[in-house]
């Protein structure tokens, strides 16, 4: 059968023949996709460059000494090359002290963040209880409320911290929790991080499209309810778990209100990045002994390097979990 | 007695689930109460009220309606960055979800390198956020380097000619000026459309190609599929994605309306004219996710 059918298209021999045969429809139709695809390529080569552009600029830059920086010759390729840029940005942000701090707070925040979120997230999906639907529209409050709405109050909240007076009892006055890591953790705790109503939201989405019958089996079989939450559906939503983790990391890696807020003394990427420029200045001061104002180019190089030295790492956990941050958005069958 | 066992059972076992329901969902019940609902009314009573800091502890006298009187009528920026913050994020998010939805539509189609377009379009959720955004915004070598190249080349781009015909024609200036805008943003457009494509790729793989086949069989065309198809089989992604944006761009670091409020509550201490600023926001942003997602809804199809 086959074989009659390749010798069928043999037999009708050059493409300009069928063509011929079929009165134009052929060409007009390999013309017509030839065509879309030359304008998707282009569009999407345009708009792909569009979006490195900055990155592949920053990279260039920060190579550059600062006299190829004015010199209106050299545009992308540094005629006098020089690491002399990231030392600088490295030692302006206390790079190895900060990029520890920021590893290890990002990682147990996000550790933390997740596992109270997927609990809650398990708790909207999976459990009948009386005022849900108010608790979740608390959960919804909590996604549209900006952060800076209530920063003023949780400010003064934690400069004097107190639950239900029980510290003033103990010490006489309430606490001052501001400038140490702990409100911080404690939020996380009670899923009021950097954008947790949404990770509850897209954990609860997953668990509610996980068909019921697997968990009726396991009941069955004589698992507890916690069993069968660590045991059959943790595992299965190990995807969508991974990939707010990884959210949850990647935000609070570059995140700047929490940290400024709640972690002020700590040095962070984050903040380090934003205050560069002005740890520039007093730094030529200190070295010259003389205030000056740096150029706008110079303190702008030194910037891209540093933001080159804060996403380096970012983009290099991207590329190994590429797949991870991608395919489980999608998994997660977001629906209203 | 024989009939009420099953039942008190059944009860029994419900009970039981909701307790545990509840467990669940504890951390959060508890972390809302403590950290967000005293805060939430602090904030809507300090925003009535002068708020003076003293050593270890801080007094607030209502002055009724004073900060909110104040943050329209005394200060000089508040009203004017409002309604400018307003106008660029009802722009901005049509912008976004056309952008994407239209990006989502090509990177569904098979070409080679897929993959690797898609992964260059998600590249701006990490890169471009937090810090990182706020730096972008004010880069002054970029900005030059732009403004070199604009002088040098001196509008010999089609944009720019296409531009200046339509601007000169003066029909409906102020409605191209926003467009312009827009398209000499196409890279902020870019930087802020990486989930919603996603979200958008996501629904468009759940259509089933029967449905495409019975049309073609039926006569037609790719651009009616489109429109009488795609558009109403992922039209409740655009509710969510509208959502999504409109909370995301109101919340970006680079907003004026969140730094004039940071300025005013940091360098000032000012913090009842701080919060009533930002309850006027909050209150402003609700409302306008409200009216739009109602109107969108209306138009929303469900296919079960």
């Amino acid at each position: 059968m086959i074989k009659t059918k390749k010798k069928m298209v043999n037999s009708n021999g050059t493409f300009w023949e069928r063509n011929r045969k079929s009165g134009g429809y052929l060409l007009k139709k390999k013309a017509t996709s030839i065509a879309v695809s030359i304008c998707r390529f282009i569009l999407l080569f345009g708009l792909c460059f569009l979006i490195l552009q900055p990155i592949l600029n920053k990279i260039s830059i920060s190579f550059m000494t600062e006299q190829d920086l004015y010199n209106p010759i050299v545009v992308s390729i540094p005629e006098h090359f020089t690491t002399e840029n990231y030392k600088l940005s490295a030692e302006l942000m206390d790079y190895s002290v900060s990029i520890r701090n920021t590893f290890l707070i990002s990682l147990s925040i996000a550790l933390l963040q997740i596992m109270m979120c997927t609990l809650v997230g398990y708790g909207f999906a999976r459990f009948k209880f009386p005022l849900k639907n108010f608790w979740f529209a608390c959960v919804i409050l909590v996604i549209l409320i900006p952060p800076q709405t209530i920063a003023t109050s949780l400010h003064l909240h934690f400069k004097f911290f107190d639950i239900f007076g029980i510290f003033s009892l103990i010490n006489g006055e309430p606490i001052n929790l501001r400038g140490s890591v702990l409100p911080y953790y404690l939020m996380s705790a009670g899923c009021m991080g950097l954008k947790n109503g949404l990770y509850i939201y897209m954990i609860r989405q997953f668990f509610r499209n996980i068909p019921g019958d697997l968990e009726e089996a396991a009941y069955v079989d004589g698992c507890g309810t916690l069993k069968t939450f660590f045991r059959i559906m943790l595992p299965e939503a190990m995807p969508i778990l991974t990939s707010c983790f990884l959210f949850a990391f990647v935000w609070q890696w570059t995140d700047g209100f929490y940290s400024k807020m709640f972690l002020g003394t700590t040095k962070l990427l984050g903040t380090g990045l934003s205050r560069i420029v002005d740890s520039l200045g007093a730094y030529i001061q200190r070295e010259l002994g003389v205030k000056t104002t740096i150029s706008v180019a110079y303190s702008n190089c030194i910037l891209a390097t540093g933001t080159l030295m804060i996403v380096v790492p970012l983009i290099i956990l991207y590329l190994f979990a590429q797949r991870a941050f991608v395919e489980s958005i999608s998994s997660s069958g977001i629906k209203m | 007695m024989k009939m009420k066992m099953p039942k008190n059972k059944l009860a029994g076992l419900q009970k039981r689930k909701a307790i545990s329901g509840y467990l669940f969902i504890a951390p959060f019940i508890i972390g809302f109460l403590v950290f967000m609902v005293k805060p939430f009314f602090q904030s809507l009573w300090m925003s009535f009220c002068t708020v003076t800091l003293g050593s270890g502890e801080f007094t607030s006298t209502p002055i009724g309606l004073d900060n909110y009187k104040n943050a329209f009528t005394v200060d000089p920026e508040y009203s004017r960055l409002l309604v400018e913050e307003m106008g660029r994020m009802m722009a901005y998010t049509i912008a976004i979800i056309v952008f994407s939805f239209f990006m989502a539509l090509i990177l569904n189609q098979k070409f080679r390198g897929r993959a690797l377009v898609r992964a260059v379009f998600f590249l701006p959720v990490i890169l471009s956020s937090g810090v990182i955004l706020g730096l972008e915004s004010n880069n002054q070598l970029m900005a030059q380097l732009a403004q070199t190249i604009e002088d040098t080349t001196s509008n010999i781009s089609i944009t720019g000619a296409l531009e200046d015909v339509l601007r000169t024609s003066g029909v409906g200036v102020r409605a191209f000026d926003t467009l312009f805008e827009i398209i000499d943003h196409i890279y902020d457009v870019a930087l802020a459309s990486g989930i919603q494509i996603i979200i958008f790729l996501s629904g468009l793989q759940t259509i089933s190609s029967s449905m495409y086949e019975a049309a073609d069989i039926e006569g037609c065309t790719k651009w009616e599929s489109l429109w009488k198809i795609t558009f109403p089989m992922i039209s409740s992604l655009f509710l969510v994605n509208w959502i999504y944006t409109v909370i995301d761009f109101s919340m970006r670091s680079d907003n004026e309306v969140i730094k004039k409020i940071q300025k005013v509550m940091i360098d000032n201490l000012d913090y009842g004219f701080a919060s009533a600023m930002s309850w006027i926001y909050f209150l402003l942003i609700l409302v306008f996710i409200g009216i739009t997602s109602l109107f969108i809804s209306k138009r929303v199809y469900y296919y079960d």
